[in-house]
């Protein structure tokens, strides 16, 4: 195979401020390309975006500005950095000259065994250029907290690390050497790059060997949506990726590899967060991340979820879309989007249609987008449901896999419920709405006696199975003792709410 | 006090450091093994063909298609091994399997390849034929068919017949808990090539260089001198790289051999969790006797270990849980049963705490279950049984300083405000339909030495050059736990030299031959007392040629942070200046240092002796908060109060402390090994394989508030300038996060109710304890005179 001579053919990244050719097959991951530069700091600890030891910067927009965003490399493709900037930890400090997150937690036993400490670093080094961070409470709502206080003093949020495991420490020093971070020095190098633009998306078109039997391998970044629904069309066997934090597992862990990759996570016309009277039209492309500041509090089911999905380091390149694309039944935003009667917006090259998500999933990992077909975005309509809850069931709080999630979207009237949607993860092969327990609850009294005759209801939803997160009988428990958890939830929101008043 | 825990004046032991490669470490510039691939060239690359069956006969192995892969260089299997196919120390355990394969995931062959891509494709192209044949599973399964290997060790000592016969309370019960995962952030991991000189060597991810030497000579049957193992630094360990190493050091020197070429094996995360052995988990029956006083008077049990398809380390992990049944508590009657269930899983090994936790779970989760049976606040319960002094142990060793327990609870219940915040709980849970909160404390003490006393033995090689420079090598190979930079201070404090004067190698099989493993907890007593040793030898020199130079007697020359001076520090010379006078005396400037431990003996035959050089003490509080809709919980405050004698370096033993808790936190609650016990073609195939589905502590499990402080005046004659070991104790400490979840779960019952809580209480194993304690208290069994 010849490589071909156009611009395109040759995959450019800046690696701590210099360039490198990545020449590897497109199945390479960024934390590959990295060690094979001689950038052992980034390390293999789960190669499945669970433990942060690969966790780099990766210079991404923020309006007209750049923000350093902390990613898994072990998931990102090295081709989807083609034309970016890059800082591992070895571009942060060295021996003579450490980064202030370097010096901290080097100061305060925040290593040991030191091997998930340069992914610690780079994820902290993130949280330390948050341009909100040091800046004065409430120009950012806290719109990730589920009500349970993670910020230091110096606005360090430690959800930042909630990608990063630590095996050795116990983690009270880290949390320190967080809590002890300054704001960066006037001559600071990297914050003052937040004031330039991001690199531009470069389109990138890659044709290389990639298995041993010298089976080619694609990797397409397209310019523009339409460009990227024409291929689609054309080529119905193109994988669509957008953040990848699926797929990369599948070529690591099951050694999936693709003959033909569509990168349409940077395409500009799925990337928009449109507010309109009627509706908010989310755009598919947006990160969670980006959504989780977008956003800006404006729905508050999503508020309450971000911060359960998955971890940051996941959080900074998954997309809303490809949750949905991927069609897994315990994905984390389907139950919150059915609550909220979301909308999808399908979209190929001949014809766009909308979808109610209700009616999106069709069978374990099957959905009714057509090949062909990408969502585009994802419309909640207006007004929302005020009583809200996302409520996660899993063994750790920090980037685990629910077993059972649960959304509400709740009306209440004069004290009348006058309606309610539900929708459930991790009880049946696809995310669905509990629709007989909102029939229980519309048209009732919002009080106890309602709850419990709903809760009945509500634990027979679904058919939950046994597997390794979780019982299905505990899954039914969960499913039943929900909706009194919920009453309860919003019975301390309210006083809450009143405390306050008076 | 004696000569070897007395510290000088002005000692380097006992200040603050970092970690010794901190720097390198947030730098990512500290190497590990896996680094050093890409400084050689035509390194191949090792992917192995794994077991698809949990125990079967292997019919036939075709290699055809892997050969047929471009890339792939060649294919290792049983045949080609020249020596012995043993890559334990049992003779139970081939390193490739000839006829038979005794767990899913088990390495068939192993496939070299020019590139990893390569390696795996090969390996999924070897074809093998299987007859599946009847597996065991479970430890129940395991149990019931009698399926037992190695010892079965008998701690009888008293009359425990009798005095269960005649106490006021007696209660039985069962007690099955899990296994944990060591999940190391680096994986296993091995490179070996023929080196210039002919011989192999092998940079390797071990514990234990020595073994991994052994073992690679009788596989490749050829006698240890040709053969260097280094370690330059592992990224975590945890026990786990004690015996299971040795293995995959194995194939990378076989390949090395057969090939001529480097040959890398690092096992993914995947591959190195389905295949390499875990802690056991442990099944255990009891019975036992308490006065009306609530004292223990006499236990019965029988603990089965889930040692898994070979023996591994397993007889020496059951031998240290029933020498640690008793944890802090004295029980003067007892008779404990021990044995190694053989089943078709992964060889289960030594982590942290070696079968320790196991036993002391057993009696701990005792005590819980019936402190309301008994009337007892749980709190109360463990402190009337602690031992005092002139008590011995089940195995009949005197337990030394047992006065510590008392002053460690004592500390903790002033410091952390017991009393008040158990007010103010009884207050919340008041208030509280839905959640409630509970604070329990655990006390620990745990044995110091190796139980097998030969192991208890160390050495160092000290070279001071002609420049005044000093390098240390030692026998203890570095996983995190700070051992370097303990003896990097040890070494300082006996030259009496600043702290960067000293520069500390690479541990290598070359420099200190025979060494033990690096493992419980002893290693800073063990190397320590041998840097010292040779530092001391030195020391003893120069300070002859001082004498003669400052006109003074030698036993009047002290050395300090690079001063060598006269008592009262009238005269004195530069250590630098000192050295090359030596030199030019023609004064050796190299020791090689020795220790052995004193004083122990063990009869593994009658599980009877002093196999404990000493004691460690400690004792942790944990508040939690429990929510009754899904059994979740959160760790709201963890209090510890630990005695590590006096400090050798305080940092480090601060995270050893804290990072024990959290791990020992993880193996209690969270840690969810779930293997697949169905009929269906995965039988035996572990169902938590990798990050994604078996969860350890991150941020999220931290404790909230988390204080740690070290016990006053904790002087320890027997060991290194007065300290004491520190790397297993304190993941005991964590019994009170499980002991807080079984009382909060009681504040759901009414008073009274005995708890009982699986092991992890993960949230779904709380919230069934919930639903139980809310329907009724069931009494396992109880007799009251």
């Amino acid at each position: 195979m010849t490589a071909k001579t156009t611009p395109d053919s040759q995959c450019l990244i800046t690696v701590n401020g210099t360039v490198r050719e990545f020449t590897g097959p497109t199945h390479t991951n960024a934390l590959d390309f990295l060690r094979g530069e001689g950038l052992t700091s980034c390390k293999e600890g789960c190669a499945e975006g669970e433990c942060g030891a690969c966790s780099i910067l990766v210079a991404r927009p923020d309006g007209d500005a750049t923000r350093w965003t902390a990613m898994n490399a072990c998931l990102l493709p090295a081709a989807a950095l083609d034309g970016q900037e890059v800082v591992t930890a070895e571009g942060l400090g060295d021996r003579t000259d450490l980064h202030p997150v370097q010096q901290q937690l080097a100061e305060r036993g925040g290593s040991q065994c030191g091997y998930c400490t340069p992914g610690f670093v780079c994820s902290m080094a993130a949280e330390y250029y948050r341009p909100e961070r040091a800046a004065p409470t409430g120009t950012l709502p806290d719109v990730e907290d589920t009500g349970e206080q993670h910020c230091g003093p110096n606005g360090f949020d430690l959800h930042a690390l909630s990608g990063n495991l630590c095996r050795c420490t116990g983690y009270r020093p880290i949390r320190d050497a967080a809590f002890a971070l300054g704001t960066p020095a006037v001559d600071d190098a990297l914050a003052a790059r937040r004031d330039q633009p991001a690199p531009t998306v470069a389109t990138t078109d890659l044709s290389r060997p990639g298995t041993p039997t010298g089976q080619l391998g694609r990797y397409r970044r397209p310019g523009t949506l339409e460009e990227a629904l024409r291929i689609l069309a054309e080529e119905p066997e193109v994988l669509p990726l957008a953040g990848g934090t699926d797929w990369g597992v599948e070529v690591n862990i099951k050694g999936a590899r693709a003959r033909s990759l569509l990168a349409i996570d940077r395409l500009d016309e799925l990337r928009q967060l449109d507010v309109t009277d009627t509706h908010i039209e989310i755009g598919a492309a947006c990160t969670l991340s980006e959504l989780e500041r977008g956003l800006q509090g404006r729905i508050p089911l999503l508020g309450k979820l971000f911060g359960q999905f998955a971890s940051r380091l996941i959080r900074n390149s998954a997309t809303i879309g490809g949750n949905l694309g991927t069609g897994s039944p315990i994905g984390d935003t389907p139950p919150a989007l059915l609550a909220l009667d979301a909308e999808l917006v399908l979209s190929s090259a001949s014809r766009q249609r909308v979808v109610p998500l209700a009616d999106y999933f069709t069978g374990y990992r099957q959905t009714v987008r057509l090949p062909g077909e990408l969502i585009t975005a994802i419309r909640i309509p207006l007004p929302l449901g005020e009583l809200t809850s996302f409520q996660k069931i899993s063994k750790r709080r920090f980037d685990d896999i629910s077993s059972v999630a649960i959304g509400y979207a709740l009306t209440v009237e004069d004290g009348i419920i006058t309606k309610a949607r539900i929708g459930l993860g991790g009880v049946a092969a696809t995310p669905l709405r509990a629709t007989a327990t909102e029939m229980m609850l519309e048209g009732r009294v919002w009080e106890p006696e309602t709850i419990r005759a709903a809760a009945r209801v509500m634990g027979e939803e679904g058919t939950p199975m046994d597997d390794h997160r979780a019982s299905a009988d505990y899954r039914r428990a969960m499913l039943a003792s929900s909706l009194e958890r919920f009453f309860a939830e919003q019975l301390q929101e309210t006083n809450l709410l009143k405390g306050e008043g008076t | 006090m004696s000569q070897l825990s007395q510290r000088p004046e002005h000692p380097v032991v006992g200040e603050v450091h970092p970690h010794e490669s901190a720097v390198g470490h947030v730098t990512g510039s500290a190497l590990y093994t896996d680094d050093l691939d890409r400084r050689m060239v035509g390194v191949l690359h090792a992917y192995p063909v794994q077991s698809t069956q949990a125990h079967a006969k292997i019919l036939n192995l075709d290699l055809g298609g892997a050969y047929r892969v471009p890339g792939v260089v060649r294919v290792i299997t049983a045949t080609d091994i020249p020596g012995v196919n043993d890559q334990g120390a049992k003779h139970d355990e081939p390193l490739l399997p000839v006829d038979e394969v005794m767990f899913y995931g088990q390495a068939v062959a192993w496939v070299l390849g020019e590139d990893l891509e390569a390696a795996k494709a090969g390996a999924a192209a070897v074809e093998v034929d299987y007859e599946p044949l009847d597996s065991l599973i479970t430890l129940q399964d395991a149990i019931a068919a009698q399926s037992f290997h190695g010892i079965q060790p008998l701690i009888d000592k008293g009359d425990s017949q009798a005095a269960l016969r005649d106490a006021a309370h007696v209660f039985d019960g069962e007690f099955e808990f899990s296994g944990q995962e060591h999940f190391y952030l680096e994986t296993q991991n091995s490179l070996a090539l023929v080196d210039e000189s002919g011989q192999m060597m092998i940079h390797s991810s071990t514990q234990h260089p020595t073994e991994t030497q052994d073992i690679v000579s009788h596989i490749l049957g050829i006698p240890a001198h040709r053969i260097t193992v280094q370690v330059l630094r592992m990224g975590g360990a945890f026990g786990g790289k004690e015996m299971q190493s040795h293995g995959y050091a194995a194939v990378a020197a076989l390949g090395a051999l057969l090939t001529g070429r480097p040959v890398r094996v690092r096992l993914d995360r995947t591959v190195d969790i389905t295949m390499t052995g875990k802690r056991h988990g442990f099944h255990a029956s009891w019975k036992a006797g308490f006065d009306d006083d609530g004292k223990i008077l006499a236990l019965e049990a029988t603990l089965t270990a889930d040692g898994g398809s070979s023996l591994d380390l397993s007889e020496p992990v059951l031998t240290r849980a029933m020498c640690h049944i008793d944890n802090a508590y004295w029980i003067p009657d007892i008779r404990v049963r021990g044995r190694v269930a053989k089943c078709h899983k992964t060889s289960q090994t030594a982590f942290r705490g070696f079968g320790g936790p196991q036993g002391m779970l057993v009696l701990e989760n005792i005590l819980g279950l019936v402190a309301p049976q008994l009337g007892l606040d749980a709190r109360e319960l463990r402190r009337r049984n602690f031992y005092v002094q002139g008590q011995d142990t089940p195995y009949y060793q005197p337990v030394r300083h047992p006065e510590r327990l008392e002053a460690v609870w004592q500390q903790l219940l002033d410091g952390a405000e017991i009393e008040r915040r158990e007010a103010e709980i009884a207050r919340f849970n008041e208030d509280h339909e839905h959640a409630k909160r509970a604070l329990a404390l655990t006390p620990v003490k745990f044995g110091i030495s190796f139980n097998l006393t030969a192991f208890n033995q160390a050495g160092a090689l000290v070279l001071v050059y002609k420049d005044g420079s000093v390098l240390v090598n030692h026998g203890g190979t570095e996983m995190g736990q700070g051992l370097h930079t303990k003896m990097l201070q040890v070494a300082a404090t006996t030259l009496g030299v600043a702290l960067d004067t000293i520069r500390l190698a690479p541990t290598r099989t070359d420099k200190v031959p025979n060494t033990s493993a690096t493992a419980a907890s002893s290693s800073s007593d063990l190397n320590g007392g041998a840097v010292k040793d040779a530092c001391e030898q030195i020391r003893d020199r120069l300070a002859q040629v001082a004498a003669v130079k400052l006109g003074v007697p030698s036993h009047e020359i002290r050395f300090s942070r690079g001063t060598v001076s006269t008592l009262g520090g009238r005269e004195s010379i530069s250590w630098k200046d000192l050295v090359q006078a030596a030199y030019f005396q023609r004064v050796q400037l190299s020791a090689a240092g020795f220790y052995r431990t004193e004083g122990l003996h063990w009869d593994v035959g009658l599980m009877r002796g002093s196999p404990f050089k000493y004691f460690a003490y400690g004792a942790a509080a944990s508040e939690v908060e429990v929510s009754r809709f899904d059994g979740s919980y959160t760790l709201r405050q963890v209090d510890v109060v630990h005695d590590v004698g006096d400090s050798l370096s305080p940092l480090i033993d601060l995270g050893q402390i804290e990072g024990g808790f959290v791990q020992g936190a993880g193996w209690l609650t969270l840690e969810d090994l779930r293997w697949d016990t169905s009929d269906r073609p995965t039988r035996g195939r572990l169902a938590t394989q990798g990050a994604s589905t078996y969860k350890i502590p991150s941020l999220s499990e931290m404790p909230e508030v988390f204080k740690v402080s070290l016990l006053d005046k904790a002087h320890e004659e027997g060991a290194i300038y007065g300290s004491k070991a520190v790397g297993e104790p304190p993941l005991m400490l964590a019994f009170s996060v499980r002991e807080a979840l079984r009382q909060a779960i009681a504040g759901f019952a009414r008073p009274g109710t005995s708890v009982e809580l699986a092991s992890p209480a993960t949230p779904e194993a709380v919230f069934w304890a919930i639903q139980a304690a809310r329907e009724t208290s069931k009494l396992v069994s109880q007799r009251s005179s």
